[in-house]
């Protein structure tokens, strides 16, 4: 039978605030242990939690880049449970009236189309800490750093039908939060952290199968890999004609499969109720006009705009638009040099290749966009060839300077002066009699080939440097 | 509404209450009396009444994002049970 898979996502956002969300500890990743839990972050008998600004101010901002109803009143709620990590015995969260509502987002695939995935809500909660099971004489440790760290919970509709949507959704969420600024959205700091649910049902068919929950799931390509897994599972019991169990499952890296977790570790009995410590948040129209104000322009604008203004495929735009430290060095490259779709090609497989080989990002490339541009237009006013400017990009890398100042420094000027041309093409000529006999006597079809000879033999004579347009033009005359 | 009594264990249980076998009768007959009155309340008439988070009439207000917290954790470890490597020690969760 054709299944179809059926996949929602709850992506845990770290906020990036400066203190936590209830109290005024710092953040900072990868402190001493226990050296950022405050009395309140340890729960200390009397701590009361108070609401941080920021926290609100980027939820909402996150709303509004999804064109989310925004919860003009929202409410705490406590989410009870009992885990050494949580020192409370519970975790302040949002239950019924979350502070983001039903909204919307585009994500693109890598064939280029597009699909609008939906958000159900997103709603504001703090972190648990972090339990360490290496052995401590038979105990565990506790380190309460993260408890209290703000997070922002997005959860999607069940819109997404694919390993690949999944991953191009948590790309596009990601892409969408760092514009935004309200995250890093770095996965490998545990700031994005997913748990997928997962159902197969048979192709046409409305209702849903059941599902099992995959949590905790920390990078794209573990995303990938935990959803072609379980589909697998779940089909192999489907044909058998066995049922799928709803239940909570690891995915293990290590051994590239998910397994139950044990039923003493899942207690699905949350016991709700308002959050008597904290008071409704209101927030007006006013407010939400001011945020709305500071939103930059959003990745699924720009790369309509990118395709629209500049003429890129789908793909190019996806790629150059992914983040607005990279859609904006492009945007400087554009405009230093004047043509669009070099300028595309040239930051996609040159400098994104070297930035990729150095492992650095694009706000370290060593070469700026404007000196990007400035080589670009050497290119275009045929001062260099393509294959030379691919030499003084590395000399611009290693910090030998603009593109004119290593074009000076190396001698790499395009030699266009037709006089030194023509006697390049002569000697050439005059050295190759075998090869100008062959050409004579070959037919049209075959001259076009044999003419490539010659263009190589003036080339390797220039040192690259000869303009081949030039050179084309005056063999063409001299072999007539 | 009347409550079961395994319903009393499987609550205790996730409250974490240990409540001995020889009381649980007794626990039972006391929630349902509660639930008696939940159900007095659930009769009143609640149409057109917005439900109340909060009995204080009043919004939340908010901290700035700043840092004021300093390391204390050495006050704060002199009192726990066990500590080790600035790490608290908790009887062990999984096996």
């Amino acid at each position: 039978m054709q299944w179809e898979t059926v996949i929602g996502l709850e992506v845990h956002l770290q906020l990036a605030t400066q203190s936590k969300i209830f109290s005024g500890s710092p953040i900072a990743f990868g402190a001493e242990p226990n050296t950022q839990a405050s009395a309140v972050d340890l729960a200390m008998p009397g701590m009361l939690p108070v609401l941080n600004a920021e926290a609100v101010r980027m939820a909402v901002m996150f709303g509004l880049g999804i064109d989310a109803e925004i919860g003009m009143r929202s409410v705490f709620d406590r989410k009870n449970y009992f885990y050494p990590d949580l020192p409370k015995g519970y975790q302040i969260s949002q239950f019924s009236d979350p502070i983001v509502g039903k909204g919307e987002f585009e994500i693109q695939l890598e064939d280029g189309s597009t699909r609008q995935i939906g958000i159900t809500r997103a709603h504001l909660e703090e972190d648990a800490g972090k339990s360490l099971h290496e052995d401590f004489h038979g105990m565990t440790g506790i380190d309460l750093n993260r408890a209290g760290t703000p997070l922002l919970e997005i959860v999607s509709e069940p819109d997404i039908r694919s390993a690949a949507e999944a991953v191009a959704y948590l790309k596009a969420l990601h892409s969408l939060v760092t514009y935004l600024g309200i995250s890093d959205g770095n996965m490998a700091e545990g700031s994005m952290r997913c748990d997928i649910n997962i159902s197969l049902r048979p192709q046409g068919q409305a209702e849903y199968g059941t599902r099992a929950e995959i949590k905790n799931v920390n990078s794209f390509r573990f995303v990938e890999r935990a959803i072609r897994h379980e589909v697998e599972r779940q089909s192999d019991i489907l044909e058998d004609g066995g049922k799928v169990v709803q239940e909570t499952r690891l995915y293990d890296a290590d051994r590239d499969e998910t397994r139950p977790m044990r039923s003493k570790e899942v207690a699905n009995d949350y016991r709700y109720f308002p959050e008597p410590d904290l008071l409704p948040i209101v927030i007006d129209e006013a407010y939400v006009a001011a945020i709305r104000d500071t939103l930059p322009e959003l990745p699924t604008a720009k790369r309509h705009r990118f395709m629209d203004q500049y003429g890129l495929s789908a793909y190019d735009a996806n790629v150059l638009a992914d983040s607005r430290e990279l859609a904006d060095y492009y945007e400087t490259v554009v405009s230093a040099c004047g043509d669009a779709k070099i300028a595309a090609n040239w930051v996609q497989v040159e400098l994104l290749g070297q930035l990729n080989k150095a492992e650095l990002a694009i706000n370290a490339s060593p070469v700026s966009a404007t000196d990007l541009g400035g080589l670009i237009v050497r290119i275009l006013d045929n001062s260099i060839s393509g294959k030379i400017a691919k030499q003084v990009f590395e000399a611009m890398w290693q910090g030998e300077g603009s593109a004119d100042e290593v074009i000076d420094a190396r001698g790499l000027k395009q030699v266009s002066d037709s006089g030194a041309l023509e006697a390049m093409v002569d000697d050439v000529i005059a050295n190759n009699s075998a090869q100008v006999e062959q050409y004579l006597a070959a037919d049209e079809g075959k001259r076009k080939k044999l003419v490539g000879f010659f263009v190589g033999q003036v080339m390797k004579v220039s040192k690259g440097q000869a303009n081949p347009q030039m050179v084309n033009q005056l063999l063409a005359k001299k072999l007539g | 509404m009347a409550i079961e009594q395994d319903e009393i264990g499987k609550i205790a249980e996730l409250a974490r209450i240990r409540i001995a076998e020889e009381q649980i009768g007794e626990v039972t007959q006391r929630i349902t009396e509660i639930l008696g009155m939940v159900d007095q309340l659930q009769a009143a008439d609640t149409a057109g009444v917005e439900p109340m988070a909060n009995p204080l009439d009043a919004t939340q207000r908010l901290r700035e994002d700043e840092v004021t917290e300093i390391n204390r954790r050495e006050a704060f470890q002199a009192i726990a049970p066990a500590v080790e490597n600035g790490l608290y020690l908790v009887p062990k969760v999984i096996e």
